[in-house]
């Protein structure tokens, strides 16, 4: 890892079993443990309803073919982040001296990223422990609501008042979500 | 520049993330199987305050591409479901995520993961009566 810098590093404290959120740890026995449940209860469904167990593994495989181009292009991110993007950077434009900048280049961020919410979990926490405020990542997460592709359906089920209003609460309201997390966060001990 | 310790973090990443992914999504699909879009529509009260809780619980739980939760408030809205149980539905769908809290309370911390989902859901239903007031003061029908 690229020098691991004290300031704005908030993942320390707050990942399980006092881990670093990030990418340097070892897969942890809950990951294994939450999948080998699932598991069982699609075996189980299996059993008791073969139809359904069908229908949801159809489901599961489509989503996963949508998903793995993404989560190809989150690690190479995470590659390319780890070794050319120093805390200072990080510090400068997402850190606790980012001001204004942080919280614009959060929602941008945010609305640009593709793909369901999760594949970007591993993506912030490296962030995170470079360096990055707490509430911007909730930003960041918030504003992955806010799909400009798809700004076309939402018009077309819902018309464009509706999506220009909901739109623009969104992005107030994802600073406001971002600020109340770190707040929490900070409150356990934290640095957000 | 470190090529190798950069990959075998990124590797590292791989494997911690995966099989919580997997396990998501395994779950996801299997919520969105055994819950087909038209029994959310039974559980609505008509109440201006009970049907966007219930709008947001139900977006929390189910989760999955934004395109199939305007579809889903499309036929919601359809059959006179109200716009504010519509919109808490569409917006927690996107912002909550009840299935996948496990994976991110692994990866980006229990009380990040909590506070963010909890504030997401809270604000789901408040923004959706923000905005279901401020269209009726456009005179916005839908």
């Amino acid at each position: 890892m690229n020098g691991q810098k004290k300031q704005g590093g908030s993942g320390g404290q707050d990942g399980p079993k006092g881990q670093k959120p990030g990418g340097g740890k070892k897969p942890s026995k809950l990951s294994w443990g939450f999948l080998a449940v699932v598991i069982v209860i699609y075996i189980a469904t299996a059993f008791i309803e073969p139809a359904l167990a069908k229908k949801a593994f159809g489901i599961f495989s489509g989503i996963l073919l949508q998903v793995v181009p993404v989560l190809v292009f989150v690690f190479f991110l995470l590659f390319i982040t780890d070794l050319f993007i120093k805390p200072e950077k990080i510090a400068k434009y997402l850190g606790s001296e980012s001001g204004v900048t942080g919280w614009l280049v959060a929602i941008v961020a945010g609305i640009i990223s593709s793909g369901p919410i999760y594949v970007w979990f591993p993506f912030l926490s490296e962030m995170r422990e470079k360096g990055m405020k707490t509430g911007l990542a909730a930003t960041f997460l918030y504003n992955r609501a806010v799909k400009v592709p798809l700004l076309p359906l939402m018009i077309y089920y819902f018309g464009f008042a509706f999506t220009v209003v909901l739109t623009v609460y969104m992005i107030v309201f994802s600073v406001v979500v971002g600020f109340l997390t770190a707040l929490v966060v900070e409150a356990g001990g934290e640095n957000a | 520049m470190d090529l190798q310790k950069s990959a075998r973090k990124t590797a590292n990443s791989f494997a911690q993330v995966v099989p919580v992914l997997l396990g998501v999504l395994l779950f996801i699909s299997l919520v969105n199987a055994a819950v087909p879009p038209e029994v959310y529509a039974g559980f609505f009260t008509g109440s201006p305050l009970v049907d966007p809780f219930l709008g947001a619980l139900f977006g929390s739980v189910a989760g999955g591409n934004p395109i199939t939760s305007y579809i889903i408030g499309g036929e919601l809205l359809s059959i006179d479901i109200s716009i504010t149980a519509v919109t808490a539905f569409i917006l927690s769908w996107v912002t909550v995520g009840l299935i996948s809290l496990p994976a991110e309370m692994e990866i980006l911390g229990k009380r990040f993961a909590i506070a963010r989902n909890l504030f997401s859901f809270i604000f789901a239903i408040i923004l959706a009566l923000l905005i279901d007031y401020t269209l009726s003061l456009a005179g916005v029908t839908l």
